[in-house]
């Protein structure tokens, strides 16, 4: 059985240790929150805070309280407020230790796409460019492949890019894989998923 | 000195032509200039470049403005929640200059510190950097970003004095400081004027010499995702 959504998401948990600074984007990476257990973790929101607590109870809700994907949510006793320019002086400058993001495509070396597609979808890279451009480690969390069942693993982008050779590792529903010199190793596939299966679900070289 | 204005008509009165360059605070709906949005769009004024990080929604916030065809090129990271924006972009009627969200934050900042130009990491090797000057530092490749020098500001805060030292409240503050930093003039709307005094110096998040005028007024801030927990579950 491939993973589901909260199963990626589990997965993804496993990336983050003790201590760390990092930032969930949209989707699937969201539901990483439910699963850092006791680890002591604080959760940057670009928009400009730290220390990002769970959604506020109903009647609760504080229109100045939103995160990145405009959810209302809550602040925690350790919560710091910032302005966008500081917000992402800490991105560009290094201090988030890990950015756990959604996408695209990824490419064999590490290049992601997961901003806008030509003439159907032009919505923003938001803060996607510079997280990929400033964070430590940087962790794509996606379907293998898209609604057409096409491969989301690919030698080359096709869509217009996030970046260059920034992703480190890569959380599908069929396995975790590692960007590495010549391209892609497989490091876990997820239950009863064979090795030949992924392998026929990605265009990228796998070494 | 005399900061404070009436409403938000009188504030931005002698301020306002067509073609101006406006940089705008907020981020979706949290903490955007609502009250100086209508005023701007009363005024009728047009060809407007208008920076933001968002364009808020269809009929709110930034939205009213495009919905007028006031707005003639949006600076902006992200425009996903805007229909009208979508179709007038799509149409070529509306110029739209992608700003990765930390560049347009900076490129405030670097404005309102004078400084005209900064290199930056972010957007090297995709569409963001293609015809920007490419340099080379300690072996990583950054491209040139410019400074936004801006007209006028227009930002939201949450309490003022009426020297206008500037009280944001949680993240309503996003990218009203920067936005607020690289106007030629800048006008402020806030929940509150306090007297004098009443606002701890050490905590004033933007002083008073960045803002040029104030007007109080009541905000309908408005939600965009209500997301919630039921008290079952905890």
């Amino acid at each position: 059985m491939p993973w589901d959504r909260n199963q990626m998401a589990e997965r993804a948990a496993q990336e983050l240790e003790d201590g760390m600074y990092v930032n969930l984007g949209i989707g699937i990476p969201t539901l990483v929150a439910n699963y850092v257990g006791d680890k002591d973790i604080t959760l940057q929101s670009e928009n400009g805070m730290l220390g990002m607590g769970p959604f506020p109870y109903e009647g609760e809700e504080d229109p100045d309280l939103i995160n990145a994907g405009k959810q209302t949510i809550t602040e925690l006793n350790r919560t710091s407020y910032f302005d966008s320019a500081m917000s992402f002086g800490m991105i560009r400058g290094g201090k988030i230790a890990a950015a756990i993001l959604g996408a695209m495509e990824v490419a064999e070396n590490g290049d992601l796409a997961n901003w806008m597609i030509p003439g159907k979808l032009v919505k923003g890279m938001g803060g996607a460019m510079d997280l990929v451009a400033g964070v430590e480690k940087v962790v794509v969390v996606m379907d293998h492949t898209n609604k057409a069942g096409e491969t989301k693993l690919l030698k080359s982008c096709t869509l217009p890019l996030t970046g260059t050779g920034v992703v480190d590792r890569i959380i599908t529903d069929l396995g975790v894989l590692d960007v590495v010199e010549g391209g892609l190793k497989i490091v876990e596939l997820a239950p009863d998923v064979t090795e030949d299966e992924l392998r026929s679900k990605t265009e990228a070289t796998i070494v | 000195m005399q900061k404070v204005y009436p409403n938000a008509k009188a504030a931005l009165d002698g301020l306002l032509r067509d073609d101006m360059l406006i940089a705008a605070g907020g981020f979706g709906l949290c903490g955007i200039p609502e009250l100086l949005i209508d005023a701007v769009v009363e005024s009728g004024v047009k060809n407007l470049t208008v920076a933001s990080n968002n364009a808020g929604v269809d009929g709110f916030g930034l939205g009213k403005l495009l919905d007028t065809r006031q707005i003639k090129k949006m600076m902006s990271s992200y425009v996903g929640e805007n229909a009208e924006f979508m179709r007038q972009y799509l149409a070529g009627e509306l110029e739209l200059e992608f700003n990765p969200q930390g560049t347009l934050a900076e490129r405030m900042r670097a404005g309102g510190s004078g400084i005209p130009g900064f290199y930056t990491k972010t957007g090297y090797g995709t569409q963001i950097g293609e015809g920007k000057e490419v340099k080379v530092f300690n072996g990583e490749h950054y491209i040139l970003e410019e400074g936004i020098f801006a007209d006028l500001s227009i930002v939201k805060a949450w309490k003022a004095d009426d020297t206008g030292n500037l009280v944001f409240r949680k993240t309503a503050r996003n990218f009203n400081p920067p936005a607020a930093m690289c106007g030629k003039v800048c006008v402020v709307e806030v929940e509150e004027i306090v007297e004098r005094g009443a606002l701890d110096p050490d905590h004033i998040h933007l002083p008073g010499i960045y803002v040029h005028r104030i007007i109080q007024g009541e905000h309908e801030k408005r939600i965009e995702k209500v997301t919630t927990r039921s008290r079952e579950d905890a």
